[in-house]
C-alpha cells in the first residue's frame, strides 16, 4: 500500500516510522536537511518501541498522485498548506486528518472530493532529532468516516494502522471522543500556556476559587456546556482526563506552551478559539473560555 | 511630631524625604535593607526626578531601634505588611498608623496589631536607583481617612494630612477614603496582570478589542464588589484606562507587575484581583474572571519556583 505521511513532527514521524512496517511510505517534511537525514538514516523510534523505520523522504509532494492514504499530521496552522499541495495532485486516494481541536476536516474539503477520515491522536512523544522520536504514551488513535466516507474505510485504516504495531480505534462518530479531547486540550494547553506550568498538580488543586485547579475545572463546566448546546455527547469526562493526566507524574509539557517558549504561533485558534466559535454559533456564554483565547492571542502578538 | 515610614522603597522615601522637610516633624524610617539604610544614615535620603530632595531621615533596620511615633506610614509591598507591622507595632502603641500601599486588605492587617488605622491611596510613584537614592517619576495626591472598622479619629487624620502636604505630598483627609482605594485598585486589578500574562504595554492591550473587553469585564467585577459595599468611585476607571493607553500618557508603560513577572518576582496579586475576589466572596459579588487572573498569576508564580 501506498502512503503517505505530511508532516515529519512528533506524530508525523510516529505514524511514518511504524507504517514502513507495513506500506510504502513516503515522509513530506518542510527542511530539505531533514528529509535527507530521514532517506538516510530512516527514522528510529525508542521508547514504548524500538526499532528503525525505513519510510522514503522528501520536500516535494510531486510523486503522491498515487497515494492511497495521506496523512496529515502538520500543526493545525499548516492543514491549509498541506490541502493545497493535495489539490490537483492526488487521485481517489484517502485522506486522513489527526490534528487537534476542530477545522482541519472543512479545510482539507475545500480543496477537494477525496474520501476523509478525522482522527484524534493521544500517543505522543518528544522529537530527539530528525531521524530519532522517543514514543512516550502509547494511547490509541482514534478514527472514524468524515463526511460521506464508510465506515469500512476507517476499519481497514485502522487495520493497517494496528498491524503496524500502533494503538488505533475506529468508531463510527468521532465527535464524542474529539471534543473530550479538544475541551481538555483547549482548558490545560491555554493554562499551561499563559502561566509556564507543565501539566502538574497545580491543574488539579481546587481548595480556593483561585487556585489553578478551580479555573481549569471553571473552564471544563463551560466547555463542556458548549459541548451539550451542540449535541455531543462527550465519551470522556475532561476532569477526569485532566486528574489523570496529573497524577500521571511525567511533567508533560503541553505543545501550547512548548510554542509560546519557543515564541512560535499556537494552535490556539484551531483549539481554544474553536470551541469559544462554537460557543457563539450555539448562544452559549463561554467568558473564561474566551478570556484565556484572548490572553493566548495577546501573548502570540506581543512577539512582534 | 514623629513620623517613622515603615518600608522604605519608592513610596516611602517619597513620604520620608518630604516630611524631613519640615523643622517640627522627626522622620523615621525601617527598612529591611542595610546598605539602603546606612547610606540614608550617612548621607541623607535623596530623591530626583519630579523633584530634588534631600531628607534627613533616621533609619535603621531594626524595628526596636523606633521611637514611640505619633504617625506610622506603611508602605511596604503588600506580602510583606504583616511582618512590618508585627516588628514595628510597639512603636505605635499611642500612634496611628497609615497604610499608602497598592491593593486592599493591608488596612485589615494592620489592625490586628495597632488600635488606630488610617486608610490611604497614593498616587505619587517613583523608584530605588540605589542606596538611599530614589527617582521621583510622577507627582500626585494622597488621599487618607480613617479606617472604619479601627479608626483614628479625623482630627488625627487632618494633622497627618495637613504635614504630608506642607512638606510636598499634597493629602486630603477624608471622611470615607474607600472611593480612591477602590478607583486605584479596580485600575490596577484591570490592567496590571494583563500586561504580565501578555507582555503587552499598556497601550498595545488597550488597542486590542478582545483584550480591551476582557479589562472591562474585570472592571465590571470590581465595580459590583465596590458597588456592594456601598463604595462611590472617585472617578471612572474605565476613562482612567483609556486616558493611560494615550501615546503622551502611557500607551508604552510596562504594569508593574509584569515588570515583576519579567524579573520573577513575587506580585501583589493577591491584594489586588485576590483582594476585590476576597472582598466580592464577603459580599456575595461573583468574580469569576478575578478568580482566573490571580489563579493564572499564580500559577506563573509557582512556575518560576520548578
Amino acid at each position: 500500500m501506498n502512503v503517505w505521511v505530511i508532516g515529519g513532527g512528533v506524530i508525523g514521524s510516529l505514524f511514518a516510522a511504524h507504517l514502513s512496517r507495513v506500506a510504502e511510505v513516503t515522509l513530506v517534511c518542510r527542511r530539505p536537511e531533514h528529509a535527507a537525514t530521514v532517506a538516510e538514516n530512516g527514522i528510529r523510534v525508542s521508547g514504548r518501541a524500538d526499532f528503525v523505520g525505513q519510510p522514503r523522504a522528501s520536500t516535494d509532494p510531486a510523486g503522491l498522485a498515487d497515494a492511497e492514504l495521506v496523512i496529515v499530521a502538520t500543526k493545525a496552522n499548516d492543514v491549509e498548506a498541506a490541502a493545497a499541495q493535495l489539490e490537483d495532485r492526488l487521485g481517489d486516494g484517502t485522506v486522513m486528518t489527526v490534528q487537534n481541536g476542530l477545522g482541519a476536516e472543512e479545510a482539507i474539503r475545500q480543496h477537494g472530493p477525496w474520501p476523509q477520515l478525522s482522527a484524534v491522536t493521544f500517543m505522543s512523544g518528544t522529537k530527539l532529532a530528525d531521524d530519532h522520536v522517543e514514543y512516550v504514551l502509547d494511547t490509541p488513535t482514534w478514527l472514524a468516516p468524515y463526511d460521506d466516507a464508510p465506515f469500512a474505510l476507517a476499519e481497514r485504516t485502522a487495520s493497517l494502522i494496528a498491524e503496524s504495531g500502533l494503538k488505533v480505534e475506529p468508531m463510527a462518530d468521532l465527535e464524542p471522543a474529539r471534543w473530550s479531547k479538544l475541551i481538555f486540550n483547549a482548558t490545560v494547553n491555554s493554562v499551561a500556556a499563559l502561566t509556564g506550568l507543565p501539566h502538574d498538580h497545580h491543574f488539579a488543586e481546587l481548595k480556593r476559587p483561585t487556585d489553578l485547579g478551580h479555573l481549569v475545572r471553571c473552564l471544563i463546566e463551560e466547555g463542556t456546556r458548549i459541548a451539550s448546546a451542540a449535541g455531543i455527547e462527550l465519551r470522556e469526562d475532561p476532569w477526569q482526563m485532566n486528574v489523570l493526566a496529573t497524577q500521571r507524574g511525567s511533567r508533560h509539557y503541553p505543545s501550547m506552551l512548548e510554542d509560546v517558549e519557543a515564541r512560535r504561533p499556537t494552535e490556539v485558534d484551531f483549539i481554544t478559539g474553536a470551541l469559544v466559535r462554537e460557543a457563539e454559533r450555539h448562544g452559549v456564554d463561554a467568558p473564561l473560555l474566551t478570556a484565556v483565547y484572548r490572553l493566548v492571542k495577546a501573548r502570540e502578538a506581543s512577539y512582534r | 511630631m514623629k513620623v517613622a515610614i515603615v518600608g522604605c522603597g519608592a513610596v516611602g522615601s517619597l513620604f520620608a524625604a518630604n516630611l524631613a522637610q519640615l523643622d517640627d516633624v522627626e522622620v523615621w524610617a525601617f527598612d529591611l535593607d542595610g546598605q539602603h539604610v546606612e547610606t540614608i544614615n550617612d548621607h541623607g535620603l535623596r530623591l530626583s526626578g519630579a523633584g530634588e530632595v534631600v531628607g534627613k531621615v533616621r533609619a535603621t533596620t531594626d524595628a526596636a531601634e523606633l521611637p514611640g511615633c505619633d504617625f506610622g506610614i506603611v508602605a511596604t509591598k503588600c506580602m510583606h505588611t504583616a511582618a512590618a507591622i508585627q516588628a514595628s507595632a510597639p512603636a505605635f502603641a499611642s500612634g496611628a498608623v497609615c497604610s499608602v500601599q497598592n491593593g486592599v486588605g493591608n488596612e485589615e492587617v494592620l489592625a490586628e496589631h495597632v488600635e488606630r488605622v488610617i486608610r490611604g491611596t497614593t498616587f505619587p510613584a517613583g523608584r530605588v536607583v540605589g542606596p538611599g537614592h530614589v527617582q521621583w517619576d510622577v507627582k500626585g495626591e494622597t488621599t487618607i481617612g480613617p479606617f472604619e472598622a479601627s479608626p483614628a479619629p479625623m482630627a488625627e487624620v487632618d494633622r497627618l494630612a495637613d504635614a504630608c502636604t506642607r512638606g510636598g505630598m499634597p493629602t486630603h483627609a477624608v471622611a470615607d477614603a474607600r472611593g480612591p482605594q477602590w478607583r486605584k485598585l479596580i485600575f490596577n486589578a484591570a490592567t496590571n496582570p494583563i500586561g504580565a500574562l501578555t507582555g503587552l504595554t499598556h497601550g498595545r492591550v488597550c488597542e486590542d478589542a478582545g483584550l480591551r473587553r476582557l479589562v472591562s469585564q474585570l472592571v465590571d467585577e470590581g465595580k459590583a464588589v465596590a458597588g456592594a459595599q456601598g463604595i462611590e468611585l472617585d472617578a471612572d476607571p474605565e476613562e482612567l484606562i483609556d486616558h493611560a493607553a494615550r501615546p503622551d500618557v502611557a500607551y508604552d508603560h510596562k504594569a508593574s507587575m509584569l515588570q515583576d513577572v519579567e524579573a520573577l518576582r513575587q506580585t501583589e496579586i493577591d491584594y489586588l484581583n485576590g483582594g476585590i475576589a476576597r472582598f466580592g466572596r464577603e459580599h456575595g459579588v461573583p468574580t469569576p474572571l478575578n478568580d482566573a487572573v490571580t489563579a493564572l498569576i499564580k500559577g506563573l508564580e509557582a512556575a518560576w519556583a520548578q
